[in-house]
């Protein structure tokens, strides 16, 4: 778990005396003029709970690398606390001890660079155990440790080349290699995929993606890419000017943009990977109805009955199958499909596509919703809601 | 206008005669201990024969370059040295050079490291550096000589006081350009700043920390010839005595002498990927 509280983050000398003035309410522009300070992040809240990976997202500039460095007091931060667990109990890092904070940072926190950061004088294997090293581990526990990630990131091979022979994708599997090695349940991942390749950035996301349900580490990860943020994140805390401008899960992001800062990001999104038939579906009620009987298309004259299940073409009746998360799309018939509210706006479109019918989604509360043409099409454009 | 002189010469002069009247223990000792130090690895090197001497530098040329021709080079050029009658004065530059260089890293690597940790100890140091390296070597060798009297000792101080830059200077700029997130790496897994040093910046800087050597082993050979003006032995002895007797063929011999120790010491320490 991390939390932060109230953080705020000025660079520059004695920057405690922006404090006073940022309650005064000076913005990042006033406070830089009138002294030389720079506000890097201000007054953020926000919580990531054990298990979750949390994006923080934003331009260059807008803090969110800033704020990432003050989990492990790279950034010391200049008011408020950041609180994580260690032994048993939560403390705020700024307030232990020096020798705690070593503690913290090679047991407890770990981090990826963008630039990868490795030893360019260390091999493969070497720079893995870098950190175990530091921390004076016996050369058994080490070899074990190492052994063990490089079978992770499939790098085997490569243990005694220098970072400089591999390609950029390899030197930054390395580099979560050395993160992971340390054991350490919290990892901080600064824009760790930027430099690379979009197919190679793809991979490594899905990896990721894969280590995380089997490792369950609590990350903090920081991009300036959206659809990267969106793919990665449980939850994402949108920056600007040193402010999270808003926060909350991807759908929350996408359909409820907050500010039209978040909007522009937002329309050069993808939502089929982002949505759920469940954002995009309305309820039956909307179509038109005659005795309990909803027309779910005009044109062949199709007829579902919210009651029995059933759906009437041309008076015939046709079975609605089922199609959860998993199953062949090749198996479907043409015939309306009912799905679950969490199956994707992806999978939505190509049954669409496939059979020819309606999608009917089968929410929580076990009430029907429909994706017809129209809703097919407003979630593609993004005007939902 | 000069009329009214001002005394900067004279409070110079004061200030060195004060060092010498109440420093005199330390600079007493510090001299015989420098010497006892040069003279005795000068006696014991002088005690192997000149071929068994030149087999092991060719032995190990061989191991470190890897490189027939240099190690051919190498060989021939001491055999050179030899026959011309300049071996016992070839070892003693060498062991001024050595020593020098040694003084030079043991004090200037430090020094380095510091000042490229603290900004305003560098602002500080290079005007001093850039002093030390254009001043006219002549001008201090005058207090060196009052200090330490005549003998390898001045020369050995007026060679540091030339070539210490550039192991400071190179030090400095190796720890300085270390790249940030190899510090921030080093920080974020908990490394203690010995650690850094050790684990981190010294490695990244090692190929900039081994060029200022080299430099500072070049600085030192160039002044064998102004140490032998003071007294110190070596190559730079027959080259003074060929210049007061207008010698040629000595003076080109010595001369020589000096070169191939040049090109040989250079070329054996070089970094591979160095831009000369």
């Amino acid at each position: 778990m991390i939390e932060f509280k109230n953080v705020d983050l000025v660079f520059g000398k004695n920057p405690e005396r922006a404090l006073p003035l940022l309650d005064q309410g000076y913005d990042r522009d006033r406070l830089q003029s009138e002294t030389g300070l720079v506000l890097g992040v201000s007054q953020a809240n926000l919580k990531v709970n054990k298990g979750e990976i949390c994006v923080l997202m934003g331009l260059s500039g807008s803090g969110k690398s800033s704020l990432l460095r003050c989990v492990n007091g790279l950034n010391p931060v200049t008011r408020g606390e950041v609180l994580i667990e260690h032994k048993g109990e939560v403390l705020n890092f700024f307030d232990a001890d020096h020798q705690t904070q070593r503690e913290i940072r090679m047991k407890r926190i770990s981090m990826v660079f963008q630039k990868f950061a490795l030893m360019p004088w260390l091999t493969v294997a070497e720079n893995i155990g870098f950190a175990l090293d530091v921390q004076g581990l016996s050369k058994e526990e080490i070899a074990r440790r190492v052994d063990a990630q490089l079978e992770l990131v499939g790098l085997t091979e490569w243990r005694n080349h220098k970072p400089s022979a591999l390609s950029g994708g390899m030197q930054q599997r390395v580099g979560l290699a050395r993160a992971l090695a340390t054991e350490s349940d919290i990892l901080l991942m600064d824009e760790p995929f930027s430099a690379l390749d979009p197919l190679i950035r793809q991979q490594l996301q899905e990896e990721l993606l894969q280590l995380q349900s089997r490792l369950q580490k609590t990350i903090v990860f920081v991009s300036h890419d959206l659809d990267e943020a969106l793919k990665l994140g449980n939850t994402i805390a949108i920056m600007k000017d040193g402010c999270i401008v808003q926060q909350g899960n991807p759908q929350d992001i996408v359909l409820n943009p907050a500010t039209q800062y978040v909007e522009d990001f937002v329309a050069h999104t993808n939502p089929l990977h982002v949505l759920l038939c469940g954002d995009i579906a309305d309820p039956l009620t909307t179509l038109p109805a005659k005795d309990d009987h909803y027309c779910i298309d005009t044109k062949q004259d199709c007829w579902f009955n919210a009651d029995t299940g059933a759906a009437q073409c041309q008076h015939q009746t046709i079975t609605v199958q089922r199609w959860q998360e998993g199953d062949s799309m090749a198996d479907l018939k043409e015939a309306p499909t009912l799905v679950s509210a969490s199956a994707s706006f992806h999978d939505a479109l190509e049954i669409r596509h496939r059979t020819g019918f309606v999608v009917l989604v089968e929410c929580d509360d076990r009430s029907l919703k429909v994706i017809g043409d129209d809703q097919l099409y407003r979630g593609l454009l993004g005007n939902l809601g | 206008m000069e009329a009214y002189k001002l005394p900067l010469g004279r409070t110079m002069e004061r200030f060195v005669d004060w060092l010498v009247d109440s420093g005199a223990w330390f600079f007493d000792s510090l001299a015989i201990a420098l010497e006892w130090l040069i003279d005795g690895a000068t006696d014991n090197l002088l005690l192997l024969p000149p071929w068994l001497f030149i087999a092991i530098t060719g032995v190990m040329a061989q191991w470190l370059r890897r490189n027939t021709g240099l190690t051919v080079f190498t060989v021939l050029s001491f055999l050179l040295i030899w026959n011309l009658g300049y071996w016992e004065a070839t070892i003693e530059t060498l062991v001024m050079v050595v020593c020098a260089t040694s003084l030079c890293v043991l004090i200037g690597v430090p020094i380095g490291i510091a000042a490229a940790h603290r900004p305003l100890l560098y602002t500080l140091l290079r005007p001093v550096l850039d002093l030390m390296q254009t001043v006219p070597t002549f001008v201090y060798l005058i207090p060196t000589l009052t200090l330490f009297g005549l003998g390898v000792v001045p020369g050995l101080i007026a060679t540091i006081v030339f070539s210490i830059a550039a192991p400071i200077r190179l030090t400095y700029l190796g720890i300085f350009q270390v790249p940030k997130e190899l510090v921030e790496a080093g920080k974020s897994f908990g490394c203690s700043n010995r650690q850094l040093l050790w684990r981190i910046e010294l490695p990244a800087a090692a190929s900039s920390i081994a060029a200022g050597i080299t430099q500072c082993i070049m600085l030192s050979l160039s002044m064998v010839v102004i140490s032998a003006l003071v007294g110190a032995n070596g190559l730079g002895r027959p080259v003074v005595r060929a210049l007061n007797t207008v010698d040629i063929a000595s003076g080109f011999e010595a001369g020589l002498a000096i070169v191939l120790l040049a090109i040989v010491l250079d070329r054996l320490l070089k970094q591979k990927h160095e831009v000369s």
